[in-house]
């Protein structure tokens, strides 16, 4: 790094700002007033990250005796391991991983099947199909809670996996985001699969599927984080403790007695670890999902 | 793909490949078609539109004391009823307050972060990575995150007046804060995206016409990126309409109930609403869900500059 800054006439490359170059002096100036910005904003964004690092970390009664300062306090790291034998995290963080997996394979195959259906296959009421799909993006979890409730008890689902899975075993994103990826595959493939006697079964499997791999991933990837994050429905469909996801445990840090906040704390980090794994191995497939709907509106 | 006439001279859509098949085949294809599309709509049926059908039977009926009976018929006026009662308002009220204290930050904020990050300069991909990075918070760990922030024992900023959850007014700016940052991530990588898709030679022509950059900005990104602008508000919007668990985290719905929003109500965690208010509170919820989506068709139909 520092030999690339000091080149043999005495320039910087390290600030090509986009657009005209006014001269290199500037431009340096401009460099280093941005990473300036760019900085501080890092410093305001992960703030909040590092409290809670801090808070889980430090002593809760020794950090609040000494005003609660930017450091740590007495640090003690057995907040993280007290999470799993005292509040049981390892039974609600398996718990939700059954559940998100559950939900992520299900969408996938309820939502490829659906997709090629509305892409490939010529029926009656198609587009009245496709209307009643998309129409269901009007009908999230929030607005169906308390009916749905009702449903799950009448069947004696509470407390269950399939109780916590049941309701999202299908997503109208992921059908139309696949449906997409489907209709974007050339028509002369179609064409020739069918010339070489390819059945639809081994079209999707063998063609359409594995073309729309970027799609799909990205798709998993979305599918997943939103399972993961689920609060409302988990909350709500659960009675017993033993039966709360990891998200849903997360809430008794506002009952804690605050000589015990820092194994809240640590499990808050203990449960985001996940993501932030996800985050870093998929990074591309994460931002292609978000900005699926947004630029093109 | 040739093109058929029906009757009418209407062109008709012809399926793929369908010349060379025979009637049996369309036959078994829609059936593969219903078969495919079965499973979600079966899911759809059960966990979407059977309990919109129940939630209006709940909303105009009264749950016995007694669980052996029926439910007794009570007539639309008891919906009509829920939904003009205080209890809506002041619901609705918060709803719109968290709306108003968390879209046009959340905005905002992405936007200046996004602009900041968007050049090239060396190592720009750890800024980036790091605006991303709430992405990987759920809603219930930055509850918990603001927690060590505000709670009012404990919190970090317990002393700071404008973030105090002891009022009613800072209680809920501070809860919808909480969601500005959570949301922070994915406002950053959409902005981001979109100013990445526009053309530079416009820039770089508009400073040869001696626009500067703050007129380049206005002019010609602002316009440019309204697509992705419009969305995030939507989806900003709806985020507000669906906050629970930072309420339930870091308020409980005080001070005095002042950050029981629309669905902290539905979802009624201390079990104090009997069931035919909820229902039609839920209804409530569901025709706001609709406004916002019938604004964000009509929107993006008109009004917004699209590229192509």
């Amino acid at each position: 790094m520092a030999t690339d800054v000091t080149t043999l006439d005495g320039s910087s490359d390290a600030a090509p700002v986009a657009g005209p170059r006014p001269g290199r002096a500037r431009s340096r100036w401009a460099a280093a007033g941005w990473y300036l910005v760019l900085t501080l904003l890092s410093v305001i964004v992960l703030f909040p990250v590092y409290m809670l690092l801090l808070r889980a970390i430090s002593d809760p009664l020794a950090y609040v005796a000494e005003g609660q300062p930017l450091h740590p306090v007495a640090v003690e790291w057995d907040a993280f391991t007290n999470a799993f034998t005292e509040a049981s995290l390892g039974r609600s963080m398996a718990l939700s991983f059954v559940v998100t997996l559950v939900i992520v394979v299900a969408q996938l195959l309820t939502s490829v099947l659906a997709a090629y259906a509305f892409a490939f296959l010529e029926f009656p009421f198609k587009r009245v199909l496709f209307a009643v799909v998309i129409a269901t993006l009007l009908l999230p979890i929030e607005v169906t809670l308390v009916a749905n409730l009702q449903t799950v008890r009448d069947i004696g689902l509470l407390n269950s996996v399939p109780g916590l899975s049941v309701p999202f075993l299908a997503s109208a994103f992921g059908i139309f985001l696949i449906r997409q990826g489907f209709l974007g595959i050339p028509r002369d493939l179609r064409d020739a699969a069918t010339l070489d006697g390819y059945g639809h079964l081994r079209f999707l499997f063998r063609v359409a599927v594995p073309l729309t791999r970027p799609i799909i991933g990205s798709f998993v990837v979305i599918s997943f984080l939103g399972a993961w994050n689920q609060y409302v429905w988990p909350r709500f469909a659960t009675t017993e403790d033993s039966w709360q996801t990891v998200q849903v445990a997360l809430r008794s840090i506002a009952n804690d007695r605050v000589d015990q906040l820092n194994i809240g704390f640590a499990a808050a980090v203990i449960a985001a670890l996940p993501l932030v794994v996800l985050l870093i191995l998929f990074q591309r497939q994460i931002v292609r999902g978000l900005t699926a709907g947004a630029v093109k509106g | 793909m040739t093109e058929v006439l029906a009757d009418d001279g209407e062109p008709i859509a012809v399926p793929l490949g369908s010349r060379t098949r025979s009637p049996a085949r369309r036959v078994t294809d829609a059936l593969l078609g219903y078969l495919f599309l079965l499973p979600a709509l079966v899911v759809f049926g059960l966990f979407a539109f059977f309990p919109l059908g129940r939630l209006v039977f709940d909303s105009v009926h009264r749950q016995p004391r007694f669980l052996n009976r029926p439910p007794t018929y009570q007539g639309f006026g008891q919906l009509k009823d829920t939904l003009t009662s205080d209890q809506f308002t002041s619901g609705l009220t918060h709803s719109a307050q968290f709306m108003l204290y968390s879209v046009p930050l959340g905005l905002v904020l992405g936007v200046l972060l996004a602009v900041a990050a968007h050049r090239r300069l060396r190592g720009i991909k750890v800024f980036q990575a790091i605006f991303s990075s709430t992405v990987a918070s759920s809603v219930a760990v930055a509850s918990v995150i603001f927690f060590t922030l505000v709670n009012p024992q404990v919190g970090y900023f317990k002393d700071v007046s404008w973030l105090s959850l002891d009022q009613p007014q800072s209680a809920m700016f501070s809860v919808a804060l909480s969601s500005v940052w959570q949301n922070l991530g994915l406002t950053f990588i959409i902005v981001l995206a979109a100013l990445q898709a526009v053309p530079e030679e416009l820039n770089e022509a508009a400073t040869l016409d001696g626009f500067g950059a703050v007129r380049r900005f206005f002019r010609i990104t602002v316009p440019l990126i309204s697509p992705a602008l419009l969305f995030l508000a939507i989806v900003l919007v709806i985020s507000a309409l669906q906050a629970y668990a930072q309420i339930e985290v870091l308020t409980g719905g005080g001070p005095a109930g002042a950050t029981e929003t629309l669905l902290f109500k539905i979802a009624d965690p201390k079990g104090i609403r009997p069931l035919h208010e909820r229902a039609g509170l839920s209804l409530g919820l569901f025709a706001l869900t609709g406004v916002v989506a019938l604004v964000q068709y009509s929107l993006l139909s008109r009004r917004v500059h699209y590229g192509d």
